[in-house]
């Protein structure tokens, strides 16, 4: 790792990156099979989804944080050379809780799996959130993706997996574990999820439940649900978390069951999270330009439903910010998914390399707009639509753009 | 008259953002004051034969199969373009108007015949980027119409190889389209590329093109942002902006050879 450290400082140093990255691709390259030395002697749980994965890590890292030793890779970077980097560092024993691609999931529970072995006392819990479209050019296909959730279970079955019972592909993938807690937060993004994944049918939703109308495919009977105020587990717990929006209670509820499998005492777990009140930069409430202004991320058609449900009151100005380097995703067609339209009425501020695009898209949308390339003119041009100077600035962006914008307001702390 | 547009099977093909060439028409003809009806008709309702104009969009092979198999079941669709009904497909719904297509296990599928072409799977990587077509000069219900270049980005294993009875849209200037030079097709009333963007985002013209089958010469509309949109993006695909550069790896096995 030492050869890492060093090339993570001169990365660092010469601003190429975070630093957390390029350390692990370089200890990599001296031992390909780092990330199993590194996780022999700990527990470990991967939290992988389309959407959460990163504030329910740290959600489920700050419960665990609680009792025991932990080590996380906090920042996101979430494929192997990411995981090395932060596992490197940290005391040989400390509790995994690793934010994992979803298409590095295979391969880093297989790494974990051989460097356990057989026999081993040591945990390796899987959380899996949710799974729906995310960057078209790059992720073909959410269904290959559930097939290959499912071998990977089957071949390396996990101590426990939390799944998602609400989602028909996350159920398929994690039916071939032996141990499951399945959880329910509710129905949010169905749009991807409509045709079975097991068989050529359909998917068919109601309120509460679902089932495939013609293989035997339905929703589980889950032991650990959201309600209206807190988490059911036998009996409710009530939370109430710093983080907004039912889309972070959703993710506090797959991290508490998580928590449980390590036989954390819930009203501790519960506490832990409600100190949580930023995750790596997103939902950071900041001053610039003698506004308020909160950063908000959304990097697909769901997570954009969750964020557009979070903005301020209805007749604020938004600004949204949209790239497509290739941690976007090259094709931003997914804006004709997201429902713009229920900004109709507010002011918005089209920014980001792909502004264009998101401008034809709020034209047809029918929502009054501005194209506006760089961020403080972005924060000046929505302070002027503003009714007063005490109104929060809400800002949504892709990922990249995101980054960007964080920078802007001070980067991470 | 009141202009009936079905998007067809959106909980099947829906997948790249095609939906939008739906809400893109019905806004062009509202704008226009010409009434307009957008019917979502989903994989389990009987899908009607009396509308216009009918569109499919882009999905995954599943779906594809799943799709192109209840559209020749009820057949419809087949008898709505025998009436003059004005098709547009994207992707897997070009594909499938096809004589056939590869389903997700490689295995030819019978498609709806309703375009004289066949996909095939073939070994060359996955067309992903932009594409962009050299000028498009298409005859469209007798009329011809020039469109000049087409944008968008493509995102499709297979390549589709037209018969005698069918014309492609225009000659690739950049990206893979059919995978013969050209990209998509126009047969009659049926109309099929494979340009997401969604398509009618970046070329309203064609947009037009495609209603004007339907309505006649349409008048002008404020499409100042799209055409903005569709130069930037002309623009970018030229400079190859989305193109991914090469790694160092590959350079160096480049320098090898």
């Amino acid at each position: 790792m030492a050869i890492g450290r060093t090339v993570a400082a001169l990365s660092k140093k010469f601003r190429v990156g975070t630093g957390s990255v390029i350390g692990g691709r370089a200890a990599l390259i001296v031992d390909p099979h780092l990330l199993a030395h590194l996780t022999r002697a700990r527990d470990v749980v991967i939290v992988s989804a389309t959407n959460g994965k990163t504030t329910t890590t740290r959600l489920l890292a700050a419960a665990i944080g609680a009792d025991q030793p932990v080590i996380s890779n906090w920042l996101g970077a979430n494929m192997t050379p990411g995981l090395v980097a932060a596992l490197g560092p940290s005391s040989a024993f400390a509790t995994a809780v690793l934010e994992v691609d979803e298409r590095w999931l295979p391969r880093v529970l297989q790494e974990i799996k051989v460097s356990h072995g057989d026999a081993s006392p040591l945990r390796r819990g899987v959380v899996l959130l949710n799974l729906s479209r995310d960057q078209l050019d790059r992720t073909q296909e959410v269904r290959h993706l559930a097939e290959a959730w499912r071998k990977a279970f089957k071949e390396n079955q996990p101590t426990f997996v939390v799944a998602n019972a609400d989602d028909p592909l996350v159920t398929y993938a994690a039916l071939t574990a032996n141990h499951v807690v399945w959880v329910s937060t509710g129905m949010q993004w169905t749009a991807d999820a409509s045709g079975c994944p097991a068989c050529a049918g359909r998917i068919s939703f109601s309120e509460t439940n679902w089932s495939c109308s013609n293989c035997d495919l339905q929703r589980p009977t889950p032991s650990i649900s959201l309600t209206d105020d807190g988490i059911y587990a036998d009996q409710n717990y009530s939370i109430s978390l710093p983080l907004p929006g039912r889309v972070n209670r959703m993710n506090a509820t797959f991290a508490f069951a998580a928590a449980r499998q390590f036989s954390i005492d819930a009203t501790r777990v519960i506490h832990a999270m409600e100190e949580v009140e930023e995750v790596a930069g997103r939902y950071r409430t900041a001053t610039f330009a003698g506004q308020t202004v909160r950063l908000l991320l959304a990097k697909n058609p769901a997570g954009w439903h969750e964020a557009l449900n979070l903005l301020e009151r209805p007749d604020t100005p938004a600004i949204i910010g949209i790239n497509s380097r290739i941690a976007d995703g090259h094709d931003p067609s997914w804006l004709w998914d997201v429902d713009f339209e229920q900004l109709k009425g507010r002011y918005v501020i089209a920014t980001g390399e792909r502004r264009h695009d998101l401008a034809v898209r709020l034209h047809y949308a029918e929502v009054e707009h501005a194209v506006v390339e760089h961020f403080a003119d972005c924060v000046r041009i929505a302070g002027q639509h503003l009714e007063s100077n005490d109104i929060t600035i809400d800002i949504v962006s892709n990922y990249t753009a995101f980054q960007d914008q964080l920078a802007q307001l001070g980067g991470l702390v | 008259m009141s202009v009936r547009i079905v998007s067809l099977f959106p909980d099947l093909l829906g997948t790249y953002g095609d939906g939008g060439n739906a809400v893109i028409l019905a806004q062009r003809l509202r704008w226009r004051d010409i009434d307009c009806e957008l019917l979502t008709v989903s994989a389990d309702e009987t899908v009607p034969d009396s509308a216009d104009i009918y569109l499919l969009g882009g999905g995954e092979d599943g779906p594809q199969s799943a799709a192109a198999q209840r559209l020749n079941q009820q057949r419809s669709l087949h008898r709505a373009v025998e009436n003059g009904a004005t098709v547009f497909a994207v992707c897997a719904g070009m594909q499938i108007l096809g004589e056939s297509f590869p389903d997700m296990h490689g295995k030819t599928s019978p498609g709806l015949g309703l375009l004289d072409c066949q996909t095939l799977r073939v070994e060359k990587p996955r067309a992903v980027g932009e594409l962009l077509t050299k000028a498009a000069d298409i005859s469209l219900a007798g009329r011809n119409v020039a469109l000049g270049p087409l944008s968008g980005f493509e995102n499709h294993a297979g390549r589709t190889r037209l018969g005698s009875a069918a014309s492609p849209l225009a000659a690739v200037e950049i990206g893979e389209g059919n995978g013969d030079g050209y990209e998509g097709i126009v047969q009659g009333n049926v109309v099929a590329t494979y340009l997401h963007g969604p398509v009618f985002a970046r070329n309203p013209d064609f947009a037009d093109a495609i209603l004007s089958m339907t309505v006649g010469e349409l008048s002008p509309i404020d499409d100042e942002e799209s055409l903005l949109l569709r130069a930037v993006r002309i623009d970018a695909a030229r400079r190859h902006e989305l193109t991914p550069k090469p790694t160092l790896r590959q350079r160096l096995q480049w320098r090898k050879k």
